[in-house]
């Protein structure tokens, strides 16, 4: 008994330890910010080529099928309204405001946050962070900083195309599948999406592009340098993200309502 | 007087005294002490395990003892800030057991690479210095491939040449002969010490490649046990009457470091008496 006790004390106690030093590296990765912003702005921009632009493929081809899929659900339970005109508002708003940051912001963690998780934690295994600190350049703000700002820089531009893919995609289900009326579609879309609503997708997208980045790079950073141990922190930057990002997702919905 | 700075031009570049240091419940190191001569090519020697590696992190204050003082050019490093640091290892070269070569650059990156972060040379001069000390270590011809196509003896080189290109005044060498075959390790040792020649600089040896270090070092130190167990030149190593040395300098499979390491008796746990 007094053993169990002692093993939820250590337990809850690293979680909190764990916790903090977490935070306290989201502020080391803020602090060096700028810097990096100002003067190696050529690292950040290479960094959202690869957190990016290299994602570009998965993100349409699911945006596109996801949007297509709301077009037909859509279409089969508004139908029995007789309000499949307003197909369009419907996918617009489940597009802007949940679908396009939600699942960019998971596709992101599987597609960008391994490869960074993975590429830092083999950079530590292989001695090349070491490296760097004897070449007194400080693979903080050398490495992680314009990754975790790669990220954040990538994923709103993501889920932006994500949208607008999905929209297309479901354009293509309703108006030239099911023979909803072109006009209709896009004009009611056009007048009843307000700013705000898109405002609430953009601080979504930003609020995971910061988690999901801060997450892979605190993984990669902090992983075993060891093969298992990298496999590891790979597979926990998925497992985390994918939590935080529902959370997060909660949490910003019940304010903005 | 271990607090008591130097000038630069005393002869003892690296002093360190009394330094423990323990990993876990582990102690690693238990009163250290040690000199490194500028000039010179000093060996750091022992059994595997015995925290050469350990040793070199603590110079380069990428870890922190837990007692004792450590000594560069006079200065404590333990007292300096991290931008005095970043300073003083502007002056240190390291040359990594696996070379540990940046992988998403070239070669020439990898080189260019100190030089690009800490100095405003136009790219002009940059590939000047590069392409010399990339043609040092006979490696010109490689500078367009990317570290994955090298061979380990050749990412080796690379690493050598990147960790030369500040020009340092002490340069590193974490285990340096391992896993090389003999022309490679020939080229190696030349150039460990043509560098050190040529250019005036402090070498240090991390290896328990005995043959290879004679050949190089000015002075050995032999450490085990958490301890310097004999220091001197290589010839004085070799004829040392102390068993540890011995068995070490001839590479004897039994001795004051046993063979087996440390477990229950043999004929018990066979038999499974240890169990109950």
């Amino acid at each position: 008994m007094k053993r169990l006790a002692l093993d939820v004390y250590n337990t809850l106690f690293e979680f909190v330890r764990t916790f903090g030093a977490f935070q306290l590296f989201f502020l080391r990765l803020v602090k060096h910010s700028p810097a990096i912003v100002f003067t190696r702005f050529d690292l950040v921009v290479k960094q959202v080529y690869n957190a990016g632009a290299l994602s570009l493929v998965i993100i349409m081809v699911c945006g596109l099928f996801v949007g297509g899929v709301l077009g037909l659900q859509g279409y089969s339970n508004l139908a029995r309204f007789n309000a499949e005109d307003s197909i369009g508002v419907f996918a617009a708003f489940g597009l802007t405001k949940e679908l396009g940051p939600v699942i960019t912001a998971l596709l992101f963690a599987g597609r960008a946050g391994t490869s960074l998780a993975s590429e830092i934690g083999l950079m530590k295994a292989t001695d090349q962070l070491s490296a760097m600190e004897m070449m007194a350049v400080n693979p903080v703000r050398r490495v992680l900083v314009p990754r975790f700002l790669g990220g954040v820089i990538a994923m709103p531009l993501l889920a932006a195309v994500f949208s607008a893919v999905g929209l297309f995609g479901t354009h293509l289900v309703a108006v030239e599948l099911l023979n909803v009326d072109v006009g209709a579609f896009w004009q009611q879309m056009q007048n009843t999406v307000d700013i705000e609503d898109i405002n609430e997708g953009i601080l979504k997208s930003v609020v995971f592009g910061v988690a999901a980045s801060h997450i892979a790079v605190w993984e990669g950073y902090n992983a075993i340098p060891t093969a298992e141990g990298v496999g590891r922190a790979t597979t926990r930057t998925v497992v985390i993200t994918a939590i935080a990002v529902l959370v997060f997702d909660f949490m910003i919905t019940a304010m903005m309502i | 007087m271990t607090n008591k700075p130097l000038d630069e031009t005393s002869e003892n570049l690296i002093e360190i005294r009394d330094l423990k240091y323990s990993r876990g419940p582990r102690p690693i190191f238990e009163g250290l002490d040690l000199i490194i001569k500028r000039g010179e090519v000093t060996a750091l020697m022992g059994p595997s395990g015995t925290g050469k590696t350990t040793l070199l992190r603590l110079i380069t204050r990428q870890l922190i003892p837990q007692q004792g003082v450590i000594c560069v050019n006079g200065v404590d490093i333990s007292t300096l800030n991290i931008r005095k640091l970043y300073e003083l290892r502007q002056r240190f070269g390291m040359l990594f057991q696996n070379g540990a070569l940046l992988t998403d650059i070239s070669v020439f990156e990898n080189v260019a690479f100190p030089l690009r972060e800490h100095t405003k040379l136009t790219n002009r001069l940059i590939r000047h210095v590069v392409l010399t000390k990339l043609h040092a270590v006979g490696l010109r011809g490689a500078a367009d491939m990317m570290p994955a196509q090298l061979s380990g003896g050749m990412a080796r080189r690379v690493a050598l040449a990147r960790a030369m290109v500040m020009d340092p005044e002490i340069l590193i060498y974490d285990e340096p002969f391992v896993g090389l075959d003999p022309i490679s390790m020939g080229v190696i040792v030349r150039l460990v010490r043509r560098m050190n020649d040529a250019l005036g600089i402090t070498s240090i040896i991390v290896s328990h490649d005995v043959a290879e270090v004679s050949t190089v070092a000015d002075r050995s130190f032999l450490i085990s046990q958490g301890k310097v167990a004999a220091s001197g030149s290589p010839d004085e190593l070799r004829t040392a009457k102390s068993e540890l040395v011995r068995q070490f300098m001839h590479g004897m499979a039994d001795g004051p470091v046993a063979f087996h390491f440390q477990a229950p008796g043999y004929e018990e746990q066979l038999l499974g008496r240890d169990s109950e």
